[in-house]
């Protein structure tokens, strides 16, 4: 069984849509007979054929908004789609900033519950069922919506896998945008924090580093060996906190999800926060000279070591070998 | 400078150190000493910087819980909040995200001449990470989310604004609601005198009659949503482990070379 209507939220930058969108209609596709995007921006014809070959068949999007964060305006753009009665019967956002902006507002303007953080979805009874992990990852929550009106759910990115369904491009509709919603919280200037290789969430390799490696240049084993395996450079939380690398790399609950084919953890200790983050990984390598740490409890590969003496030697292997 | 009065919401939470559990109807079980979420001590030192930066102004804390725990309250206060104001009612009970909102929102709605409301980003036990936009909106507030650094002047609030790709800068004008990631500021440790003095600091108890709430809003009825399954995730197996003889980067070559990484 199916619901009838689901509106997936599009997120994309610089006319490049995000995998994470990309995840939620391929998942919509199995949970919803129609499935539909929405947009806040005004670049929707660029993303519209890459909508509509992962199974949107229409985008509704606002147009420009002058630069207003997208919370507001989008939220009421949806409400009154909902007071219309042309709204969806979910609406499914990833777990991110303006995810999280856009549902949190819509809810409390429809008077509608959302669940958040989800990791699996289905549809029970015509309603939707969504699983959400809780104690870092070890126990999971099944919750169903009840009463009338849309169901809104967040899921956390890198829960289902993209796959194009072959569609044409999505049409575009506009989105009407209450005229009193913008303008309230603008952004006046971005900031790309450029990261050189593939990136965090879509490499086949990460190597993640933590407070093991004792101080903020040795750092640089990490990235020289996330370079040498045509991987990307991750860490911990508390050295993210330490100021040793931007937020951007780190992994974990309120970090990035990451399943690499290969993950490699560099003085790491296994923290559950962490782990939520990684546990789905291929295969796990993890160094660390306490043979208690938590983080061997997932590894594939397990080196109870020094990440001082083992990690020189493994840079020096593989550069020999290229 | 005008003065600056900031209310900061704070959940008090079961120690995260020690292993979680649920209850019988599924609910975390929070019984027992809850402490202050280090999520929200950033929006205490926060509010308590831009409050000596304005020259005058209060922090005033607002907490939502079911079993009246103050100790997390005390540590805020410890840390130099001037006031708090606890609801505590066992009807809150099973609130989700909205329901928890609808409660701060009347709450924050008791304290006279807000100019900024400040929340974290997601807390440190059900991290659902939606309060601050459901509360923004309840209280029709201009909100700007996810702040890695936060500036006032001019009746303008400017923020650092944590992206998937970076960071914008945003702006909006006060009175708004901010919510602070981990790292925006370093949490003060609360002085012997803070400590002291936060024993005799006001704390207003309110119950949802007092706030005009109806039992049904929140808890359970409020939630509109049932937990039909709890079960436990797969576990990963672990594999081999070997203690490093001066040779372990030969497993880890052997390996990778396995997977045909390299
Ligand atoms: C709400 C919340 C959210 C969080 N979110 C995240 C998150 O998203 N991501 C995250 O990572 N953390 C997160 N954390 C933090 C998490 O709990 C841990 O504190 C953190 O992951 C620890 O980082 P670490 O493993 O680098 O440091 P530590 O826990 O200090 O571990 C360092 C490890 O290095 C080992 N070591 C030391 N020296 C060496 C050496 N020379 N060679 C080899 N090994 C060595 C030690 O044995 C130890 O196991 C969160 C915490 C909370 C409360
Ligand atoms: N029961 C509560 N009492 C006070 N503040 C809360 C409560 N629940 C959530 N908050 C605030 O909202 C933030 C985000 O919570 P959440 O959206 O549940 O992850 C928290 O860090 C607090 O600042």
């Amino acid at each position: 069984m199916t619901v009838s209507k689901i509106w997936v939220h599009a997120e994309a930058l610089d006319g490049k849509v995000s995998t994470i969108t990309l995840e939620l209609l391929a998942k919509a596709r199995e949970l919803g007979d129609t499935v539909e995007a929405f947009y806040g921006g005004a670049d929707a014809e660029a993303i519209a054929a890459t909508l509509g070959a992962h199974g949107a068949t229409t985008v509704h999007a606002t147009g420009d908004l002058g630069g207003t964060l997208l919370g507001v305006p989008v939220a009421a753009a949806l409400a009154a789609k909902v007071a219309a009665g042309a709204g969806p019967d979910a609406f499914l956002f990833g777990t991110t900033p303006d995810g999280r902006d856009i549902a949190g507002r819509l809810s409390a303007k429809i008077d509608r519950p959302l669940l958040s953080n989800n990791v699996e979805l289905d549809v029970a009874d015509g309603k939707l069922v969504a699983t959400t992990p809780v104690f870092g990852g070890t126990v999971n929550v099944t919750t169903t919506f009840a009463g009338d009106g849309p169901a809104i759910v967040l899921a956390r990115p890198k829960s289902f896998a993209a796959a194009e369904s072959g569609g044409g491009a999505a049409a575009v509709q506009a989105l009407d945008v209450p005229a009193d919603a913008l303008g309230g919280t603008t952004i006046v200037e971005r900031h790309v924090e450029e990261s050189t290789g593939p990136k965090l969430d879509e490499a086949a390799v990460v190597v993640s580093g933590g407070r093991g490696l004792g101080e903020a240049d040795k750092y640089e084993m990490i990235e020289t060996l996330a370079k040498l395996l045509h991987g990307a450079p991750g860490a911990s939380r508390a050295i993210v906190d330490a100021g040793w690398v931007p937020y951007a790399y780190q992994v974990g609950q309120t970090g990035k999800v990451v399943k690499p084919t290969v993950y490699m953890a560099c003085g790491i200790s296994g923290a559950t926060q962490h782990l939520v983050g990684m546990k789905g990984s291929k295969n796990i390598i993890a160094i660390n000279k306490d043979e208690e740490a938590p983080i061997f409890g997932v590894a594939d590969l397990g080196i109870v070591g020094d990440v001082h003496k083992v990690l020189p030697k493994l840079i020096e292997a593989l550069q020999s070998r290229s | 400078m005008p003065p600056m009065n900031v209310v900061v919401t704070v959940k008090q939470i079961p120690d995260p150190a020690e292993p979680g559990s649920l209850e019988g109807d599924n609910t975390l079980n929070r019984s027992g000493k809850l402490i202050l979420d280090e999520a929200d001590s950033y929006g205490v030192e926060m509010a308590l910087q831009l409050v000596a930066a304005a020259g005058s102004g209060e922090v005033t804390l607002v907490s939502v819980t079911a079993n009246g725990e103050v100790s997390g309250l005390r540590s805020a206060l410890a840390m130099g909040a001037d006031k708090a104001v606890l609801v505590s009612d066992d009807a809150i009970a099973g609130s989700d995200a909205l329901g928890t909102a609808k409660v701060l929102a009347a709450a924050i709605g008791r304290v006279e001449g807000v100019d900024l409301v400040l929340c974290a980003v997601e807390a440190s036990d059900g991290y659902t990470g939606t309060v601050a936009a459901q509360l923004s909106e309840l209280l029709g507030l201009n909100s700007a989310t996810f702040a890695k650094h936060v500036e006032i002047a001019d009746g303008k609030v400017k923020v650092q604004r944590q992206t998937e790709a970076g960071f914008d800068e945003v702006v909006t004008s006060l009175p708004a609601l901010v919510s602070v990631t981990a790292g925006v500021v370093e949490p003060r440790y609360p002085s012997f005198k803070g400590i002291m003095a936060a024993k005799n600091k006001p704390v207003d108890q309110v119950t949802l009659a007092d706030l005009g709430l109806d039992a049904s809003q929140v808890g359970w009825g409020g939630a509109r949503q049932t937990i039909t399954a709890v079960t436990p995730a797969p576990a990963r197996e672990a594999g081999e482990k070997i203690v490093d003889e001066g040779d372990a980067h030969e497993k880890i070559v052997a390996f990778l070379e396995e997977l045909k990484v390299i």
